[in-house]
């Protein structure tokens, strides 16, 4: 019962949203794109998409510059 | 050892290819110059600023072009460096909603916005909108040093340029040094994609 974020194994946890995750992780940047098991995730659906067990999270940090 | 056939059809398929690039900065100008030096077909580009001075400490324009509209002014630059880049610009902003408008035909999309707020909801965007389409980004080109810590991040169709450590640009200045080594890591990626094994 686990999950992998960016590289890191985690624990699962049952009925944890996105949001929670990036808490749990103390992701604390503003502005991520998100992937679950290679599919991006909208902003907008953080609170909502629960994240599955066995799956494989990647986080992304954008920073400002161009 | 790249031979003369393998020049050929290396020429070839970028003649054949085409890449978008959205935003036309620090990272665009200078992703669509190195683009359009190593023969790309065409180039789709967007942006609705003008030039202003204070950008010329990292992007591809010159001192007679300040006030003029980023889009006119790099395709001037890029006809002077190679002519037979077919070039499609659109002076207009990028605009929530509608960010896909223009990369829907092109092979590979080059994301050279500034700020993070804007660079996540392209992403997010084209990845939804455009769901098979390779997409090249940036993040953190702030700042100066530290070469060695960027990294590219494959996730994907999403292709990253990425510093996870560089401090923001509100908080850090921009340099040519390292936003043109963002611009053409970003240029590569595009052309290791089209490429693909060929290489």
């Amino acid at each position: 019962m686990s999950i992998e974020v960016n590289g890191r194994k985690v624990d699962w946890v049952e009925n944890e949203n996105i949001s929670d995750l990036l808490k749990r992780m103390r992701y604390t940047f503003p502005l991520v794109v998100v992937k679950i098991n290679d599919k991006v995730v909208p902003r907008s659906e953080f609170s909502d998409v629960i994240v599955p067990d066995n799956s494989n999270v990647a986080v992304i940090h954008m920073i400002s510059g161009g | 050892m790249v031979n003369e056939m393998n020049k050929d059809i290396i020429n070839k398929k970028l003649k054949n290819s085409s890449v978008g690039i959205a935003g036309l900065g620090g990272l665009g100008s200078n992703a669509a110059v190195a683009l359009a030096r190593a023969g790309i077909g065409r180039l789709v580009l967007v942006d609705f600023d003008k030039i202003e001075k204070s950008n010329l400490n990292r992007q591809y324009f010159f001192t007679n072009q300040i006030g003029k509209a980023k889009t006119i002014a790099l395709q001037e630059n890029i006809k002077k460096i190679n002519p037979e880049v077919k070039l499609d610009i659109y002076n207009e902003k990028i605009e929530k909603g509608s960010m896909e408008k223009r990369f829907g035909d092109v092979d590979v999309v080059i994301e050279a916005l500034d700020s993070a707020e804007t660079k996540t909801a392209f992403i997010e965007e084209i990845m939804t909108k455009l769901p098979d389409k390779p997409i090249v980004a940036a993040s953190g080109v702030a700042g100066y040093g530290n070469s060695d810590r960027i990294i590219t991040k494959h996730l994907g169709n999403l292709h990253m340029c990425y510093d996870e450590h560089a401090l923001s640009s509100d908080e850090d200045v921009l340099m040519a040094p390292r936003v043109a080594l963002m611009a053409n890591w970003e240029a590569n990626l595009a052309i290791e994609i089209i490429l693909g094994e060929d290489k």
